[in-house]
């Protein structure tokens, strides 16, 4: 009797172990050893001459222009990988809601890019953006405008980064805001026509904060995505031209041989931006979001 | 006010014709129902009169006026859904406002509009809440309140009471009973629920398979109804209907013109039979006879009468009707009226 009720007690904890174990092994650890890490001037060759400095590399990172640098480098793709994202997304989404063979295939079509390997994309792009035998100037020039220099020029490579990340995941996000938008029933259309609403209106007062939950969710997602933004980067610029495309994730790999404890150090300072980001969202934006 | 002309209207989906052609006339101020099993193109004909689905051919009008090509937002109708379609991202005072907004009513207007409206439905504690947080019965007076605060010159209701449960269904039937006195103006509400139809209506607009089998008062539907599908659609149970043996014609008569007794009993319609289900309702009670030819249901206001017990049936002569061969009454003053009720008289005894 009192066995079984032991059992009773502890079955919950025994049956969520492996998960915890998983969960602490894999995420909780690494956290910790990244911020005990992020302490120390760490020594690759001979670990044993590593030395623990305290908050050292911490008062670095802050003093560092190359640091603020990298930090304005990542917001502004954010900024711009967002926005265009879910503008464009929207736009699509909003085209694409009718159910139709045309529009399944279109959508199909629109999706694809986000099964395809980023490395691939970010390949195919560069032979596309490329200044002197590249299509798109060709095409740019057959209209009679000027070409673009594309990631070969420190002004317009970010430009450049920005507009692969979001051609790769417009598809992505407009298949989740249509499924959101399918999801409204017609009837409230039906009864807003009948009250003589207006289009404009009919999307600003009835669709937006009906879908606002998918919206909110794929603007947090996307946030802290773009905020680690890395692969594009090494393949594309590798951070140039001029550390014009050097974003924080890259900023810390390029310190991985060199300096470990400072790498841990900005990430550690990347964790706590998104965390603190995330929060800012969840703050200010939870009033407008309608959940049912 | 207005009253609504449908003019040799048709809808199609696809191939699929749901209204072949029609020609309907809704009066003035009148309570119509238009009521039919479900498939009937009820709800089509009510969404045609809404604009929200356009007629294939025909033309709708609306207080003598042409309204076919004219959005329903400013055919000064209001709609009542089946699920109410409420905005659930807005507060009850935003829902009702909304239609008033975009007419562009005044503010201190609106305020006094809404106000007084849900004042009228009962509502007034409610005004700030989102509808997520109210009943069944209360989200059903938004959408109410909501039709009302339009003013409208006709009322559509599409099913409002289906989703409500019996008791509330009952109180809301009075409800819009009195709301139709109040407001006075043209009222077209869908049922599949004769007894809705039966309670609330003027005039009972009754369809099937896309047709108007008859248009008529709730008294007169039931007591003279044009042909099979109207005498058997309307009434509890519905009325019974027997084959007479004889071109395809078939007699009926009401469960509650049905006379039980133990002894044989003189009347033009006679059979013996015995009783295979009792039902017993409180103030009445539904038998079923079993007889050697048909299975009748009975109302009875007295429960005589117990399950196996053999049992005489009789019916009187002005109680029966006759059908013909295509399902039309064959009325009184038909020639063949008096052949076929004569060759009832004592067939099935």
């Amino acid at each position: 009797m009192n066995r079984r009720r032991v059992w009773e007690t502890t079955r919950p904890y025994a049956l969520i172990l492996p998960a915890m174990i998983a969960l602490f092994l894999f995420v909780v650890y690494p956290v910790f050893y990244l911020i005990k890490l992020s302490l120390y001037k760490y020594n690759l060759l001979n670990k044993d001459k590593s030395k623990f400095i305290g908050l050292d590399n911490y008062r670095e990172i802050f003093t560092r222009d190359d640091f603020y640098h990298a930090l304005a480098n990542t917001a502004v793709y954010t900024v711009g990988v967002v926005l265009c994202t879910m503008l464009l997304s929207l736009g699509v989404a909003v085209w694409l809601r009718k159910r139709s063979r045309f529009n399944a295939i279109l959508q199909a079509g629109l999706f694809t890019p986000h099964i395809i390997s980023i490395v691939s994309i970010a390949l195919v792009w560069m032979w596309l953006m490329e200044p002197g035998h590249g299509l798109l100037n060709y095409v740019l020039k057959a209209f009679g405008l000027p070409g673009s220099p594309w990631l070969q020029s420190s002004s317009t490579s970010m430009i450049s980064v920005i507009l692969v990340s979001v051609w790769h995941s417009i598809g992505y996000y407009a298949l989740i805001m249509v499924a959101a938008l399918q999801s409204i029933p017609p009837t409230i259309y039906e009864a807003a026509a009948l009250d003589n609403a207006s289009r404009f209106k009919v999307f600003w007062k009835i669709t937006l904060p009906l879908i606002s939950p998918q919206l909110f969710f794929i603007l947090v997602i996307m946030t802290i995505g773009s905020f680690k933004v890395f692969d594009t980067v090494k393949i594309m610029t590798g951070g140039g031209p001029n550390g014009s495309t050097t974003t924080l994730v890259y900023y810390i790999y390029e310190f991985r041989t060199t300096s470990i404890g400072f790498a841990s150090a900005t990430g550690v300072v990347l964790m706590a931006i998104i965390a603190v980001l995330t929060f800012v969202y969840f703050k200010v934006l939870a009033q407008r979001i309608h959940y049912q | 006010m207005a009253s609504i002309e449908l003019v040799d209207v048709s809808q199609s989906f696809d191939k699929n014709t749901i209204i072949p052609r029609l020609n309907l006339k809704i009066e003035d101020g009148k309570f119509t129902v238009l009521v039919g099993p479900s498939g009937c193109g009820k709800t089509t004909l009510l969404r045609m009169i809404a604009g929200l689905d356009r007629q294939t051919s025909g033309s709708v009008l609306i207080g003598g006026s042409d309204v076919s090509a004219i959005a329903p937002g400013q055919r000064g109708v209001a709609m009542v859904f089946q699920n109410y379609a409420i905005y659930p991202t807005m507060s009850v005072r935003e829902n009702i406002e909304f239609g008033l907004k975009n007419n562009k009513v005044p503010k201190e207007e609106r305020t006094r509009l809404v106000e007084s409206i849900s004042e009228t439905v009962g509502l007034r504690p409610y005004l700030d809440r989102k509808p997520s947080t109210l009943s069944g019965g209360q989200r059903q007076r938004v959408a109410l309140a909501r039709a009302m605060v339009k003013k409208p010159s006709v009322f559509l209701m599409d099913e409002p009471l289906s989703n409500l449960d019996a008791k509330l269904r009952v109180q809301m039937r009075v409800e819009l009973i009195e709301l139709h006195k109040k407001l006075g103006s043209t009222f077209v509400y869908v049922t599949h629920d004769q007894v809705e139809a039966m309670s609330m209506a003027d005039t009972i607009v009754l369809m099937n398979q896309g047709e108007i089998q008859q248009e008529a008062s709730p008294a007169e539907i039931y007591r003279e109804p044009d042909n099979l599908f109207a005498a058997q659609f309307i009434g509890v149970p519905p009325m019974n209907v027997g084959d007479m043996g004889q071109d395809g014609v078939r007699f009926g008569f009401r469960p509650e013109h049905g006379l039980l007794s133990t002894e044989p009993a003189d009347a033009h319609f006679t059979a013996k039979g015995v009783i295979s289900t009792r039902e017993m309702l409180g103030s009445e009670t539904i038998y079923q006879v079993r007889t050697r030819d048909h299975s009748f249901m009975i109302k009875c206001t007295e429960d005589l009468f117990s399950v196996d017990q053999d049992i005489y049936l009789s019916v009187d002569e002005s109680k029966l009707f006759l059908f013909g061969a295509d399902e039309k009454r064959i009325y009184r003053d038909d020639r063949r009226h008096n052949t076929y009720l004569h060759a009832l008289r004592g067939r099935f005894q």
